[in-house]
């Protein structure tokens, strides 16, 4: 085989079962990759024994004839993935030097399935941030790149997009509060996948807003995310929130078949000023459904405008309430104290040195707005305009509606640096499209179907109805079929 | 709704993080901002709307009420900056 790194899921599955590989030369290839990939600063603490001792626990078990879809695969794990004994930061200074004594959910569900981990991943700190450069460990850089200028991945998760795109793992995991999956997936020309809430357990995974956070696989197509999040998702009784429900066989319902389906095209998403090439895609994907023999529908979802302000009222307000365990005394940062400092001094301390300066504001941004007097008036009335975005939803779903379709991201992914002096609230609007999603608990994907004039990636973004994810993937998986975006990077780093 | 200095140093204080009193008036402004971009939530008639609990209507499972953890001590403490004789150690809390 010519360049094992490049294989998907599916198809390292299935040449190692005809045994033409096996999961410790494809394990080989993508290190050696990692090795040669200092440049996009994706992969930021790697476990090449783990992985070599996976691999080859994987390839006995595939040679013994009943390994799982996943076996044998190796992946990139973002760092908010608590893996024991392993460096799990969160891409934060407060979590220096902490070495979690358990793991997670969902990489003990992965690794049960014998796949197999390379390391952890680049992100935005703990999750907060759309282009990867509130890291601790510096920025992330995309892969693609079409002039002088280094582009920024997305975020949060951006190291696992930059990683996916170039070909330093089969897959990775993500994670999204309001489009750090989806978003980065759009920007790297991948694959994205945000499944309904609740249906990905959030034990392990470190904390940011626990009513919008999920997990679920970046990958480099559709076949693949189907295959992965199967083996991510299941009810588990350390998460409360997580669903009691059966998990489909997901790639099963990859047919291609969307005929009588009905597409939501929401008027609302048709922003001012939005760039024309975004509006042509919307356009281009909405024709290929068309032609598949979907039946297109225009839709409203009237409060939509309402979703990012909502947002950035309930993210920061959960994060202040999450965001207090890190104190200096159970684990990571603790400050050093001056003679006489007592036990607020060292909380104050700590984190004014282990939190970066966009967590700082929004931990602050929601102590305010949970502070005695203002509770009612922000965040009691940010969780009733929720509650009427998901509101919109429902209604929709019940016309008869079975999957909406909408642009990833406002622009193609933009420099590094470009967004440093601007106002928090442009960089806040990369989310504008995905953040609505979160707040209605929906599944939704980005699928990459075309270019900028640059010739940067562009993805738009199906949302299905809750627990539906094996029909929003078919959506999704012929929209892929149509788009044939196969396009890659091109190796300058 | 304009923050001023006064209530940002307030807000630090509350989230327990250190600010500089030379760093409060930008603080203050990028709260100014944001708050401003939350306000537009006022126009939204919410009459009759209850605040949202949980985006999935589910019940949240119970179980028995027994132990079915312990006996990590050593695990526990592994990840303290400051851990002595079995007790995770603080600076003086009462004097």
């Amino acid at each position: 085989m010519t360049d094992l790194t490049k294989l998907t899921i599916a198809g390292a599955r299935d040449a190692m079962r005809k045994g033409d590989t096996s999961s410790a030369e494809i394990t080989a290839a993508c290190l050696t990759a990692i090795d040669d990939s200092g440049a996009l600063n994706a992969f930021v603490h790697n476990t090449p024994e783990i992985a070599q001792a996976q691999a080859a626990a994987a390839d006995t078990r595939i040679k013994a004839g009943d390994a799982p879809d996943m076996c044998g695969i190796p992946l990139g794990i973002k760092d908010l993935f608590c893996t024991k004994g392993v460096p799990s930061q969160a891409a934060s200074g407060i979590l220096e030097g902490f070495k979690p004594e358990y793991e997670s959910t969902v990489t003990t569900q992965l690794f049960d399935a014998g796949a197999v981990m390379l390391g952890k991943l680049n992100m935005d700190e703990l999750a907060m941030g759309s282009s990867n450069e509130t890291s601790v460990y510096g920025n992330a850089v995309n892969p693609w790149k079409v002039d002088d200028r280094e582009l920024t991945p997305g975020g949060s998760s951006g190291g696992s997009a930059s990683a996916v795109a170039a070909d330093l793992c089969l897959a990775a995991t993500g994670t999204d509060t309001g489009g750090s999956i989806r978003q980065p997936a759009a920007f790297t020309g991948i694959t994205g996948l945000k499944p309904t809430y609740g249906r990905v357990s959030r034990w392990g995974v470190v904390a940011f807003a626990s009513s919008l956070d999920q997990a679920g696989p970046m990958t480099k197509d559709v076949r693949d995310a189907a295959i992965m999040l199967e083996a991510m998702c299941g009810h588990d009784p350390k998460d409360s929130t997580s669903a009691d429900l059966a998990v489909p066989n997901f790639e099963a319902a990859l047919t291609g078949d969307i005929k009588g389906k009905v597409i939501g095209i929401p008027k609302e998403y048709r922003m001012d000023a939005m760039p024309a090439e975004i509006v042509k895609l919307w356009e281009d994907g909405t024709a290929m459904l068309k032609d598949a023999g979907a039946v297109i529908k225009d839709i409203t979802l009237p409060h939509t405008k309402y979703a990012l302000p909502a947002y950035y009222v309930i993210a920061p307000a959960e994060a202040s309430s999450n965001l207090a365990r890190y104190d200096g005394v159970r684990f990571g940062h603790r400050a050093q104290l001056a003679a006489g400092d007592g036990i607020t001094e060292m909380y104050e301390k700590t984190r004014a040195e282990g939190f970066g300066h966009e967590v700082q504001r929004r931990v602050m941004v929601g102590t305010y707005v949970l502070s005695a007097g203002f509770y009612d008036a922000y965040y009691n009335r940010a969780r009733r305009v929720r509650a009427l975005i998901k509101r919109d939803f429902d209604n929709v779903f019940a016309d008869g509606v079975d999957a909406i379709l909408t642009p990833a991201t406002p622009s193609a992914a933009f420099g590094l640096g470009e967004m440093t002096d601007a106002d928090p609230i442009q960089m806040y609007l990369n989310d504008v499209f995905t953040v609505t999603v979160n707040l209605a608990g929906l599944p939704g994907i980005a699928v990459p179907t075309g270019t900028d004039a640059s010739g940067l990636p562009l993805g738009l973004q199906l949302i299905g109805r809750p627990w539906e994810e094996a029909d929003l993937l078919n959506v999704a998986y012929s929209l892929e079929q149509s788009a044939g975006f196969v396009a890659k990077p091109n190796k300058w780093w | 709704m304009s923050i001023d200095t006064q209530t940002a140093r307030r807000v630090a204080k509350l989230a327990r993080i250190q600010v500089e009193d030379d760093a409060l008036p930008a603080l203050a402004a990028e709260f100014s901002a944001i708050l401003g971009f939350i306000e537009q939530l006022n126009e939204v008639d919410v009459e009759g709307i209850e605040p949202m609990t949980s985006v999935t209507p589910q019940r949240l499972k119970r179980r028995e009420d027994v132990v079915t953890d312990g006996d990590q001590q050593e695990a526990v403490l592994k990840n303290a900056p400051d851990a002595r004789e079995g007790f995770f150690a603080v600076p003086k809390v009462v004097e």
